[in-house]
């Protein structure tokens, strides 16, 4: 069974009636992340991002290196280690199904298609579409002062590489230079 | 390999979805709306009437409130300071009106729970199925004697934001200088627990940039304080807390912070050992339920008990207390509770009108002080329901409060993380 099959029957016996166990549905879970992530997952604050769409893995993945203190977190760590991995599949299925809703943001046109070259040489092949809502994480509309903090972590080494993800972040900095993450940035967020 | 892209995959469930509502759920598709009235546009209020739009649009939802525009006691500290406008905090109800709710200007002076109807000062009635109270918190003016309503233009508690706010940005303003700030802070349980702190950390940096000889002095009623680890972390590396050249001091209950009465004339508090006297004078009073939750009947000593499962009144059914006038420990009263205890009740009145039961709740609180430039503090917990004894027990080895002596940038951080929280709470409650 592949993994996608095996993803389908899980969301297909939780969504069937009577099929439920106790414990509260992944839609009131996922309601409580609002106050911080804007209603159904998508951010009007700045720092925070969207989470609206995002695949479900991905969000279980965040979620569980959040519990294990692996990303340089300030509040996630402390709230990711509430929930139990089943708790964290039904949210995650919840914010993929929702409308991504983005906020335009003031960016810098030509840095931002300096950024599009990047992307489109070095980032398309996982962030797909631009970086859309896809199987990696979300960039495009992203807001950029949160990609500015989850960069800079990378960078930093606070928080570890995706893989493959340096070796392309190394080859966009070797081609542009300093400019290389501003440009990336701001063409994810000019991006609506 | 099968190949079901996640958006197919997502077209298919969603369509499983819609299967189980129209044979699992039938909802009741015949007759006149089910009718909810909210009493109160504070966060609980409105985000109750946003999310019982949003899960059910056949609903009729009535929102009534007294003022035309709710301002937000979280972030006014920072209105004290000086780092926002008090516009900047405030906020219309149109939001509220696009989503279909009905918002009316008005003040409730009574509910019915026998015929289900609430009744206005302006001599209307609505009647109801269910019925929503979130009303904020009510005043002990009798708790410290000299001090009452009336004075309180004068010396201000400030503790609901708006004109309040005002009179002691004003005062902070005009006070001489090297003139000392005393804020009387309450005991236990009192709305925004990390609240008198983050107010004394807000009038510090104003102070240290246009009064920097001033001093800030808490009275405490209590011996201990929400994130007080962090406050005094923060406190002395911005404000020479500790030092003999502290600008801010603390008195706990046990050192005499107690306050006894009020001479408002000379603006001197009779503390429990000494007196002091002050420039600026902010009372915080104790607290209780806002005044509807007595007039209706919601009370039991202080505050309006609930069921912990569905936030309905203990007292009356088919109505729902919600937000700082519920007690519902061991959440603290805070903006995010309310709107965390707004989505579960939403959900359980939709529950009862289609003759379900309530699902298992759950709740998230995350609080933010903003303790001086870049250095931002949180708390944050995940809750869960113990039907067996109705109490909100926080999920173990999950919350608590940001990491003692935490780098500058993970500070920061807090405070970005603390204004884009505040957007999306207020996107979240009313846009």
């Amino acid at each position: 069974m592949t993994k996608n099959v095996r993803n389908l029957l899980l969301a297909v016996l939780t969504l069937l009636p009577g099929a439920a166990l106790a414990g509260p549905s992944g839609e009131a879970l996922a309601f409580t992340c609002a106050g911080c992530h804007g209603t159904d997952g998508s951010s009007v604050g700045p720092s925070m991002p969207s989470i609206a769409g995002m695949d479900p893995e991905v969000f279980v993945d965040a979620m569980k290196a959040y519990q294990a203190d692996k990303r340089n977190a300030t509040i996630m760590n402390r709230i990711a280690r509430g929930y139990s991995d089943e708790q964290l599949k039904d949210m995650g299925w919840f914010f993929a199904k929702q409308r991504l809703h983005l906020t335009p943001q003031k960016h810098d046109a030509a840095l931002a298609a300096r950024g599009a070259r990047l992307h489109e040489k070095h980032c398309e092949k996982c962030h797909e579409n631009g970086g859309r809502p896809g199987d990696a994480g979300t960039l495009a509309g992203q807001w950029m002062p949160y990609l500015d903090h989850t960069m800079a972590d990378f960078l930093s080494g606070k928080r570890d590489w995706p893989r493959k993800m340096k070796r392309k972040v190394d080859a966009a900095i070797a081609e542009e230079g300093k400019q290389a993450i501003p440009a990336l940035i701001h063409y994810y967020g000019s991006q609506q | 390999m099968t190949d079901i892209k996640r958006r197919d995959f997502i077209r298919t469930t969603g369509g499983i979805a819609m299967l189980g509502a129209t044979l699992g759920f039938p909802h009741v598709a015949m007759g006149a709306p089910r009718r909810v009235v909210v009493v109160g546009g504070g966060v609980g209020g409105c985000t109750v009437a946003k999310y019982l739009r949003k899960l059910d649009p056949n609903l009729a939802v009535t929102l009534i409130e007294t003022k035309t525009s709710y301002t937000t006691c979280f972030m006014s500290n920072e209105v004290l300071s000086g780092e926002r406008t008090l516009e900047s905090i405030t906020f219309g109800y149109d939001g509220l009106r696009r989503h279909g709710v009905e918002v009316v200007t008005d003040t409730v002076v009574g509910i019915d729970p026998v015929k289900k109807t609430v009744t206005t000062a302006g001599g209307k009635g609505f009647d109801y199925d269910a019925c929503v109270v979130s009303p904020g918190i009510g005043f002990k003016w009798d708790a410290i004697d000299g001090y009452d309503e009336a004075v309180a233009e004068d010396i201000p508690h400030a503790w609901n934001a708006g004109p309040q706010t005002k009179i002691l940005r004003r005062q902070l303003q005009a006070m001489r200088p090297g003139g000392r700030v005393i804020i009387v802070a309450p005991p236990n349980p009192f709305k925004c627990p990390p609240g008198p702190y983050e107010r004394a950390s807000q009038i510090a940096l104003y102070c240290k940039h246009h009064n920097p000889r001033a001093k800030i002095l808490i009275l405490d009623a209590k011996d201990a304080f929400s994130k007080q680890g962090l406050y005094v972390e923060g406190w002395t590396k911005l404000y020479g807390y500790g030092s003999g050249n502290s600008m801010i001091e603390w008195v706990s209950a046990a050192a005499g912070g107690k306050v006894e009465s009020l001479d408002p004339t000379t603006r001197t508090l009779q503390a429990e050992i000494e007196e002091f006297q002050g420039d600026v004078v902010n009372i915080i009073p104790p607290q209780k339920a806002g005044p509807i939750a007595f007039a209706a009947d919601l009370v039991d000593g202080d505050w309006c008990p609930v069921d912990k499962r569905t936030f309905e009144s203990k007292r009356h059914k088919d109505i729902y207390v919600l937000g700082d006038a519920s007690s519902a420990a061991k959440m603290p009263k805070s903006a995010y509770a309310a709107n965390s205890q707004a989505k579960v009740a939403a959900a359980a009145i939709i529950n009862r009108f289609n003759g379900r039961e309530p699902g298992d709740p759950t709740f998230v609180n995350t609080c933010y002080s903003v303790v001086g430039e870049d250095f931002g503090i949180s708390v944050a917990a995940v809750y869960t329901l113990n039907a067996a004894t109705n109490t909100i027990e926080e999920m173990p080895k999950s919350g608590g409060v940001s990491p003692a002596n935490a780098s500058p940038e993970i500070r920061k951080r807090e405070v970005s993380y603390a204004h884009s929280w505040f957007k999306n709470v207020i996107n979240d409650m009313m846009e």
